[in-house]
């Protein structure tokens, strides 16, 4: 998708009619009925579902608010002082950044591997390509189950892994200290595919030709990949960094199934920990507070990340 | 044809207003899982049907986390249900005050209704002298016991009867290689009972009322410290089965079905929960499985006859027909829950009901309920839900080792402030 975009923007041709000077374009009314005709359903169910409820958030986080009737009892910035002062909002913090440093640090890396094995059209790269893709098809809470079984101390594979060695089998999920560990390794697994296919994709946009001068000139495969490959995947690069870090920062739904945040909130991400904390214990105004701290920090790293390193793209 | 189809669409919905006009229609928002118990509250509300010709009973079904995740939102929607579940306590506080609760009170007071439940029965339900609901059932936490792997052990259950005997007993099951206690830690509220019965024994009724007035330091005092500090006792000795942390309620239940460990502080609802969830369907069998009350604690006030519990009963949304209360009316009189009483599949707190009880264990806990001066609520739900989930957070947190005791207190403190 992202390298599609990408490349179109480049081409001259249709997709820049508007810049063409000997191109009037279509007449004047015609682009206002355009308007008036496509802007406001999209506007109105933007209005709706996205503005108006992040504007809503952003009030109540100024209130103590169990969401009955209309808040009421305005507490200023307490919601806020108190998120800062809590200890397991940082371990979720804290926990944000570790996925996202693992995700840019295995993850991608991995993904780019297996992309630059599996782009050319050889015989069974397809098969790998499905497999290898098959995890991000799955569902967040059937993917999570699947894990919850397979580290299950009793029954799961991992157990029977140990058993086999005559070892007592270790309690992942349980274990405080390593129940983070085992969410981290599910991550890889489930989203490694779904950046694999994009950088296959961006790969196939560049042109053999240069591989095959490459190859001429007497250049090894190192120089290759670092020299030819890297340099033109640098917008799918920086696309898949995006997405990787804002999914980070909203991992939500393989949380659920795997531990509830626990044990000891030791697993809590900024969004189970919005759902545990302000939702389950009907703190709709702290909740609220959460919501705007983790909008402001995506917001920004959005606008941020598009400015400084994507402004080319 | 062209002006036929509308005449008939008016004509149908004319039909439909006016049958919804001599209809009242009670919608009833149950989360009983057990196809049994489901299959009596569907009788009950058949027999219902035919006794108030024109009244509709329609039952609808969340799932007890959905329900208790959707409640806030639903009670609020025009489309709301009339009857709906509750465990009392601050959650229903927090109903009341925000006016989604009708005040039933004036019903209750007629036709006898009141005489049927104790005053103790309708306290829990009420709010400043107002009934807001009517209790169903009771049920209390106790241990319960492996009587096999208390054999093997050469434990002898009856000589359980202080902290310092359980914490022998714990000792005595792993010197036998025997996992002494199984819990589901993953859901924290099981491991909460540890932390509200150590604080009921050692302070009882008046510590807790004490606390709920700030007085004493409010939940940061000694009372409940000292809970903390006997809790980390038990957690020392490394007490829990493998994975407890991990392991959710119903997982749990199952893996003491299984023989995976001794003893397991749980409401009287466990032996269901352990048919269902144990890998043979039925778990340890009613003559194998024994129980006992929680032990006293060196020095405390509390005596082993007050019980930590729930009392559930169902609520009337505002604006409900009043065939909802009607409904709660006959559902709850004693025909009916003589009927749940007789099949086991709670202890129902009508008077009357109790008397049909068959399960050795229900009758106990009935008698001990009914004997006891102090029924505690589940701190979990009568503290509200904000501070009762920080109880659970600190009770899981105090097992794992992970708080000191006083910073626990403190901690409930807090947040007790915050919410109040």
């Amino acid at each position: 998708m992202a390298s599609v975009s990408a490349s179109a923007w480049r081409v001259p041709g249709p997709a820049r009619w508007w810049r063409r000077a000997d191109d009037p374009g279509p007449p004047i009314g015609g682009r206002v009925a355009v308007l008036l005709l496509f802007l406001p359903p999209a506007l109105l169910l933007f209005t709706l579902f996205v503005a108006l409820p992040m504007a809503e958030a952003g009030w109540y986080s100024f209130f103590r608010w169990n969401g009955y009737g209309s808040p009421t009892e305005f507490v200023g910035l307490r919601n806020f002082r108190l998120l800062l002062d809590n200890s397991d909002f940082r371990t979720a913090l804290t926990n944000n950044l570790l996925i996202i440093a693992v995700s840019l640090a295995l993850q991608l890396p991995l993904a780019l591997g297996l992309a630059v094995l599996l782009a050319d059209r050889l015989r069974g790269t397809n098969g790998f390509r499905l497999i290898f893709f098959m995890p991000y098809v799955l569902a967040e809470i059937a993917a999570g189950l699947i894990w919850r079984f397979v580290y299950d101390g009793d029954y799961g594979l991992l157990a029977k892994i140990w058993q086999s060695f005559g070892a007592a089998p270790p309690q992942v999920l349980a274990d405080p200290d390593w129940a983070m560990t085992a969410i981290l390794v599910v991550v890889v697994w489930k989203y490694f595919g779904f950046h694999m296919i994009l950088y296959i994709a961006g790969l196939q946009q560049i042109d053999r030709s240069l591989y095959e001068a490459a190859r001429i000139d007497g250049a090894n495969a190192w120089q290759t990949f670092r020299r030819i490959t890297v340099p033109l995947l640098g917008p799918t690069i920086r696309l898949s960094v995006f997405f990787s870090i804002l999914g980070s920062f909203q991992l939500f739904d393989l949380i659920m199934p795997l531990t509830k945040g626990g044990p000891s909130n030791s697993t809590q991400t900024m969004v189970s920990y919005l759902y545990n904390f302000g939702v389950t214990r009907m703190q709709i105004g702290f909740g609220s507070a959460v919501g705007v701290v983790l909008f402001v920090i995506c917001v920004s790293f959005a606008f941020g990340y598009k400015r400084v390193l994507m402004r080319h793209d | 044809m062209g002006s036929f189809q509308p005449k008939l669409i008016a004509a149908a919905l004319l039909l439909t207003v006016v049958s919804w006009a001599q209809a009242a229609t009670v919608r009833w928002l149950h989360i009983e899982q057990n196809p049994d118990v489901a299959a009596f509250y569907a009788d009950v509300a058949k027999r219902f049907e035919a006794a108030n010709p024109g009244t509709k009973v329609e039952m609808q079904f969340l799932e007890n986390e959905s329900f208790k995740k959707k409640l806030t939102t639903l009670l609020q929607s025009p489309d709301k249900p009339h009857v709906i579940y509750s465990w009392g306590g601050g959650v229903l506080r927090e109903q009341v005050k925000a006016g989604v609760i009708e005040d039933i009170t004036d019903a209750v007071n007629s036709g006898g209704w009141r005489d049927r439940l104790s005053p103790s029965s309708w306290n829990t339900y009420s709010v400043n002298g107002r009934v807001y609901g009517v209790p169903m059932n009771t049920s209390q936490v106790v241990f319960f016991y492996n009587k096999d792997l208390f054999a093997k052990a050469k434990l002898d259950a009856a000589n359980i009867k202080t902290w310092d005997d359980l914490l022998g007993a714990v000792k005595t099951l792993q010197a036998a290689g025997i996992t002494p206690i199984v819990a589901g830690g993953a859901d924290k509220w099981p491991l909460h009972f540890y932390w509200s019965y150590l604080a009921i024994r050692q302070g009882s009724r008046p510590a807790f009322e004490a606390a709920l007035r700030g007085e004493n330091k409010g939940f940061s005092g000694d009372t409940f410290v000292r809970a903390g500090e006997l809790f980390k006792q038990l957690a020392d000795l490394k007490p829990f089965q493998p994975g407890y942390l991990g392991a959710t309620w119903p997982q749990s239940a199952g893996q003491f079905g299984d023989g995976k460990g001794a003893m397991m502080l749980m409401g009287n609802w466990l032996p269901n929960a352990m048919a269902a969830n144990s890998a043979d369907k039925v778990g340890i069998p009613d003559d194998k499985l024994g129980w006992f009350a929680f032990p006293s604690v060196p020095g405390g006030k509390g005596p082993l006859e007050d019980t930590l519990g729930g009392m559930n009963g169902w609520l009337v949304t505002k604006g409900a027909p009043k065939e909802a209360t009607e409904f709660l009316r006959f559902f709850l009189d004693a025909t009916n829950q003589k009927i749940a009483g007789e099949k086991g599949f709670y202890i129902p707190v009508t008077k009357g009901a109790t008397e049909v009880l068959k399960r050795p264990m229900l009758k106990d806990v009935a008698r001990n309920v009914e004997r006891s001066n102090y029924h505690q609520l589940f701190y979990d739900q009568m503290l509200g839900p904000s501070v009762g989930a920080v109880v659970n957070d600190i009770s899981a947190d105090l097992a794992a080792g992970r708080v000191a005791p006083a910073e626990a207190a403190n901690k409930v403190q807090q947040a007790w402030q915050l919410a109040n």
